[in-house]
């Protein structure tokens, strides 16, 4: 079930346009930060609420690459190797995720905590290399301060 | 949230405009922005009336910071005086081309800057809605600029009759979710419409047929944060900045091996040499510099013998390369530019949407042959087809991401041809034992 918050959401965003199927993508991903993915319940729902056919929700879901389908971990590691990084070992940092953390890009660790993905520039430039967890960022990273923040968030965090 | 410190180092050299306000306490409030001449350019434009708004800024020279530089009171004036149709102010804030994290700062830092650039925009050219594109990955800017859009509205700077004016003007936010295409102005129409982010055949162009069929402008969100300056300062003043046909400052991105790494505003036409030793403090760790890319990836690279160039638009297209997005990058003489050209294709070929043929397989193709060709299966003939491939690409695609993924490679592959016929002669990297340490 989608909260009521959400709903009242998603009718303030589509008042924001001329045509209503302009909400699509913004409430997919206002969907997805609530229920941690985007479920069918909530593409029959937008669809119904823009007017559109199920089928092209789900078109613009396959093309955005932060829009996912499956459930992932609470907190999603997104490691940037763009040039920028690169050149300032954010090749390691993600290796270093990946070590720690026991998993892959675009994986999933057991307990739900934790998913990883190596992405493309983050804007994050000027303080590489860089990553985010879910809309935060953490850049001028280290080994050591990647060490630090898997600990914090471990302490933290109750798996779904 | 950016660590200000880290982004905003400053120099003695910057000329500060749009980040003139950067470090004052509460510099996102409205208040500390009508303190400090906010919204007097709004009030100003009009007086003038939309006619003279556009010739200031035509004749301030601010080409478009987005990357693709062109005049930004002209692109203005393509607007239809006469139409039945609404018109639209779209802001490009999908900041994402790599080594880029300029428009970042002017959102966070100053974003009643960003909304009154925006109005006075949709005045110009009679437009009351506008619309920030804003990449899905900024959240946090997306909660800054709403929080501003709701103060300006309550106090009177958006809504109904502007201060009294008569002139309505709307704005709000709208995210994406993740894709670079969309960057490009009419894949951002296509996306803003809730379509994937396919690009539109030009022309017609925006200014003309744009989102929902009406005339649209669209411009980079740095380009609408000079817009408040030129109309309450002049456009001879804004100009007189710059060089000719460059007016203005611009903020430069510097990363990769430098030892100041940071976000400067400077005067366009800024001496790359100057910019690279002074400003950013030089190469870490007393190396020399083997390539600078001078604007985003998209950029051909420079060799360390070409950085003696003014950073304008023309200069930059005179030696070959492009201004482009101001993120300039640094590479040293232990890197391995076969791997930087295949990072960088990575990138496009992630990123091509897919819509047109040449940029679609051609990404992908240069791809798999510099993966290979880093990886130690190079062949005699390969830095030829790489060539071939990315000249079957240029000029060949709706969009220009196409180009994008071309030009690096081929000035890579021009520029650093003993590279890669090093690579095919050991049959491994040369460089991959001592670069690219943490």
């Amino acid at each position: 079930m989608l909260s009521e918050a959400l709903k009242s959401k998603f009718d303030q965003v589509i008042a924001h346009y001329p045509l209503k199927r302009s909400a699509i993508v913004p409430l997919l991903l206002f969907a997805q930060d609530e229920i941690g993915y985007i479920s069918d319940e909530a593409i029959d729902e937008i669809a119904r609420r823009v007017e559109v056919r199920p089928i092209e929700v789900i078109e613009d879901i396959g093309y955005y690459s932060m829009l996912h389908r499956q459930p992932i971990g609470k907190y999603n590691f997104q490691v940037c190797t763009n040039v920028s990084c690169q050149l300032l070992g954010g090749e390691e940092i993600l290796e270093h995720c990946s070590k720690r953390l026991g998993i892959g890009h675009k994986q999933t660790s057991p307990d739900g905590l934790f998913s990883l993905e190596e992405v493309e520039c983050l804007g994050a430039c000027c303080g590489a290399p860089a990553m985010q967890v879910n809309y935060d960022f953490y850049e001028n990273l280290t080994p050591e301060r990647v060490d630090r923040l898997i600990e914090e968030l471990k302490a933290n965090g109750k798996a779904r | 949230m950016s660590d200000y410190q880290s982004y905003m180092k400053g120099s003695p050299l910057e000329v500060k405009v749009i980040s003139a306000r950067f470090g004052l306490p509460n510099s996102t409030s409205i208040d500390t922005f009508l303190a400090h001449e906010g919204y007097q350019a709004l009030k100003k434009a009009f007086q003038m009336g939309p006619d003279s708004v556009i010739n200031e800024m035509k004749n301030s020279g601010l080409r478009g910071r987005g990357g693709a530089g062109f005049n930004t009171g002209l692109k203005w004036s393509f607007v239809p005086k006469q139409t039945d149709k609404p018109k639209y102010v779209v802001c490009n804030a999908d900041e994402s081309e790599p080594a880029t994290c300029k428009d970042r700062p002017l959102m966070e830092y100053d974003p009643h800057q960003l909304i009154e650039g925006i109005v006075i925009a949709g005045y110009a050219i009679g437009a009351h809605q506008g619309y920030i594109y804003i990449r899905g990955e900024y959240r946090y800017l997306m909660d800054i600029l709403d929080r501003a859009i709701a103060e300006a509205y309550a106090r009177g700077y958006l809504g109904r009759s502007i201060q009294g004016s008569g002139f309505d003007f709307d704005l709000c936010t709208h995210t994406g979710a993740g894709a670079y295409e969309c960057g490009e102005e009419t894949a951002l129409l296509n996306s803003l419409e809730g379509l994937r982010g396919y690009p539109r055949v030009k022309p017609p162009f925006p200014a003309v047929v744009g989102v929902y069929g009406c005339p649209t402008i669209i411009n980079n969100v740095e380009t609408l944060c000079n817009a408040p300056h030129i109309i309450l300062k002049g456009a001879e003043w804004y100009a007189s900045l710059g060089t000719p046909k460059n007016g203005g400052t611009r903020l430069f991105c510097l990363s990769g091996h430098i030892n100041r790494p940071g976000v400067y505003e400077l005067p366009m036409g800024f001496p790359l040499r100057k910019m690279i030793e002074e400003v950013g403090g030089g190469i870490p760790g007393g190396k020399k510099l083997k390539s600078v890319i001078p604007g985003g990836s998209s950029c051909p690279l420079l060799t360390a013998d070409e950085i003696d160039v003014p950073m304008d638009f023309d200069s930059l297209a005179k030696i070959g390369s492009m201004l482009g997005s101001g993120g300039v990058v640094m590479i040293d003489e232990d890197t391995c530019m076969v791997k930087v050209a295949q990072r960088i294709m990575k990138f496009y070929a992630h990123e091509s949407c897919g819509w047109c043929i040449p940029c679609r397989e051609g990404s992908a193709w240069l791809k798999r042959l510099l993966d290979r060709l880093h990886g130690g299966g190079g062949m005699p003939g390969d830095p030829e087809t790489a060539l071939d491939v990315s000249y079957n690409i240029l000029g060949k695609t709706l969009c220009p991401l196409g180009d994008a993924a071309a030009m690096p490679t081929i000035s890579i592959v021009k520029k650093f041809r003993s590279e890669f016929d090093e690579h095919v002669r050991l049959g491994a990297c040369p460089y991959e034992s001592k670069a690219f340490a943490v």
